[in-house]
């Protein structure tokens, strides 16, 4: 029951994390590999905000969405938008959003120094509930409720709202949205905002989660976001939620029934049966053009 | 094909030309050069050289490992300033980054020793990479002192290999017989990461002592060294209700392991390897971090002038309070110190031999010896934490 929950939990962090990794990825077609970056910096920016400003954690939550939207605008601005016009522009963005992670990652240890930082213990309410013999604590709850939140809420504002349209339409043809009068700058720039919004707050809540944030905690995440991305099936929101789940799960059970040592190979083995028996992934639909 | 037939032939001379370079180099190393500026006159305290004498150090500055680096490079910098202030010889320590990257590791080895042709080389951080950069040292004839490394397989690379870091193997024995008489263990479950040589061979030692000792071990369970969430793992512990939790690994995770394991329930005295001897474990785990048991090398709280003064030293320069991993590095320049003195020479084969003859040395580590396999004889002290701070478990 506990290894269940623990399951549960971890889900949905790789959840939280994928969700904005794949509104661009999914939405835009834009591997955004300065993702992980934005994870750490704004887990870092966050303990500063608490311990040395004293900030509430509730007040420290939406600073950091802004902070991490401000960052997907830069990102845009300098790793991908510069690029747009080239041929390889989804490669060359690829390669570019590396560099530009690798770079936010040197400032952050100019700044901060290389220890391991962590937020202080009262900083979120240490409750506890105890369930069946099972310890959960508030923090655990908050983080799978905000990432069923944004799952339903992002999906809907992609579906229904004039952005998520604009969203789809700059995926589908940019140059047909441009002529249909749709600002495709602006969409494409908003869209990397709220991205990278989602990847900061996921960030803090992943460092309080886990009593600890170095600056290579975007990095470990960053390839199991992307085997939840393709789990789940590319750019369907649902679909990271519920690739989360069962990347957390495989790895839990996998150190629970089969042996901790085989964990990554439980994990990522998942990953291509599902690649070999769906190849779009469980919620991922197959493209298909019509002229 | 012309063109292709062209940058061949660059390529060639290119590689002659480099060819050329490099048994340029080693030739040079092998007549010594202007090296004998390195012998000086007078013995011990009145030995006096007029060249400084050349130290290459490579921590670990960046990277996975980089909150130990940081402190060996402030011990070995006090060290330096202290030897500098002392006078008749004089060190050139130059300290470079190995960025927890055994390949960068292996580069500034091979530069130290070619190129740069220092006398001896302190470090690298890591035993991980201390395996793999090493070689090119004893290769080289150019002595190496460890000041971190505990892993077992490091001094046995050659005979220019040192190491003033008591092992694993050396201090987690005591750990575990101290542990056992103290609560009695009959029971416990092991954790490790199994990625990493350091914590490898931690897991090693510490099952050999257990099994020695008669403590059963009812489960082995191992994680990544870059892990963070240990839920999953910590819940297949807690299930075998062992009377104390054995952990091998670094400080990086040591840190959510113990708070995470206070949360689910686990209230038993974790035992840790080296790994878990650091202040940080008290700042970042706070309550949860009552009930550790770790063996160290060092303790800030072991007598001893040397240590006192050191201690002093560091605290009036930094504002802060050392580690086992600056006290280490601190005490290996005052021990080539004593090397260099002794023969009253700053040349690769000297220290060699005189650091290999180090004999009580009086340090801020105890009284140092060097056993007739390079390792560093000290005493070990078992220190368990309460109320937020190192205390010696009695």
């Amino acid at each position: 029951m506990q290894q269940l929950l623990n399951g549960i939990f971890l889900g949905s962090i790789y959840a939280l994390f994928a969700i904005g990794f794949t509104l661009v990825f999914g939405v835009l077609d834009r591997l955004n590999l300065a993702h992980s970056a934005v994870f750490s910096t704004s887990a870092f920016v966050g303990i500063e905000l608490v311990t040395r400003a004293g900030l509430s954690i509730w007040v420290t939550l939406p600073i950091i969405f802004v902070f991490g939207g401000v960052l997907g605008l830069v990102i845009e601005r300098v790793a991908f938008r510069p690029l747009k016009g080239r041929h390889d522009a989804h490669f060359a963005g690829l390669i570019s959003s590396i560099a530009l992670g690798a770079m936010f990652l040197a400032l952050l240890q100019a700044g901060f120094g290389p220890d391991t930082r962590r937020f202080p213990p009262d900083a979120f309410p240490q409750q506890r509930i105890e369930f069946a013999g099972s310890t959960v604590s508030l923090l655990q709850l908050v983080i799978v409720a905000v990432a069923f939140a944004l799952m339903v809420g992002l999906t809907l504002m992609v579906s229904r709202s004039r952005l998520g349209r604009g969203m789809r339409a700059v995926a589908e043809n940019p140059h047909a949205a441009r002529v249909l009068g749709i600002d495709v700058d602006r969409i494409t720039a908003l869209t990397f905002a709220l991205s990278s919004a989602l990847g900061g707050v996921a960030g803090v809540l992943f460092a309080l989660n886990v009593n600890s944030a170095q600056i290579s905690m975007g990095t470990s995440i960053e390839l199991k976001g992307l085997a939840v991305i393709i789990v789940g099936g590319l750019g369907s929101l649902p679909g990271a939620m519920l690739g989360g789940l069962i990347v957390g799960l495989a790895e839990v059970f996998a150190v629970t029934y089969v042996g901790s040592s085989w964990r990554d190979v439980i994990a990522f083995g998942l990953l291509f049966s599902i690649l070999l028996l769906r190849p779009q992934g469980i919620f991922g639909a197959r493209k298909v053009r019509e002229i | 094909m012309r063109r292709l037939t062209g940058s061949i032939a660059g390529a060639a001379v290119l590689a002659l030309a480099l060819s050329a370079c490099g048994s340029g180099d080693s030739a040079t190393t092998g007549g010594g050069g202007g090296a004998s500026a390195l012998k000086g006159t007078g013995t011990g305290d009145t030995c006096k050289i007029t060249t400084p004498v050349p130290i290459g150090a490579v921590f670990s500055l960046t990277g996975a490992a980089a909150s130990y680096g940081e402190s060996q490079k402030k011990g070995l910098e006090l060290a330096a300033e202290e030897l500098k202030a002392k006078g008749g010889v004089t060190y050139d320590v130059k300290i470079e980054d190995d960025a927890t990257d055994p390949q960068q590791g292996i580069a500034v080895f091979e530069r130290f020793v070619t190129k740069d042709k220092k006398s001896l080389i302190i470090g690298p951080t890591l035993s991980n990479t201390a395996k793999q950069t090493d070689p090119v040292a004893q290769e080289g004839k150019t002595p190496v002192l460890a000041v971190s490394n505990t892993a077992a397989g490091i001094t046995e690379i050659g005979d220019y290999i040192f190491r003033d870091s008591l092992t694993e193997g050396a201090v987690i024995p005591q750990t575990v017989a101290a542990a056992k008489t103290k609560f009695g263990l009959s029971k416990v479950v092991v954790m490790y990461s199994n990625d990493d040589a350091f914590t490898e061979s931690g897991y090693q030692a510490f099952k050999a002592a257990l099994d020695k000792s008669g403590v059963t071990i009812t489960k082995t369970i191992t994680f990544a060294k870059s892990d963070t969430d240990f839920r999953a793992q910590l819940t297949e512990a807690k299930g075998a209700a062992p009377e104390a939790l054995v952990v091998s690994a670094l400080i990086e995770a040591a840190v959510p392991l113990v708070t995470q394991a206070r949360e689910l329930g686990i209230t038993v005295p974790i035992i840790g390897g080296n790994g878990f001897n650091s202040p940080k474990l008290m700042t970042g785990a706070g309550k949860s971090a009552d009930g550790v048991v770790v063996g160290a090398a060092w303790n800030s709280a072991s007598s001893g002038p040397e240590n006192e003064a050191f201690l002093t030293a560091y605290r009036a320069k930094y504002s802060a309070d050392p580690d086992q991993f600056a006290a280490q590095a601190y005490t290996g320049l005052k021990l080539v110190d004593a090397a260099v003195r002794a023969g009253c020479s700053g040349e690769r084969e000297d220290i060699k031999k005189n650091l290999a003859g180090l004999k009580d040395v009086p340090t801020a580590l105890g009284k140092f010896t060097m056993t007739a396999t390079r390792d560093a004889d000290t005493p070990a002290v078992v220190q368990v934490v309460e109320g937020g701070k190192f205390a010696v478990l009695k």
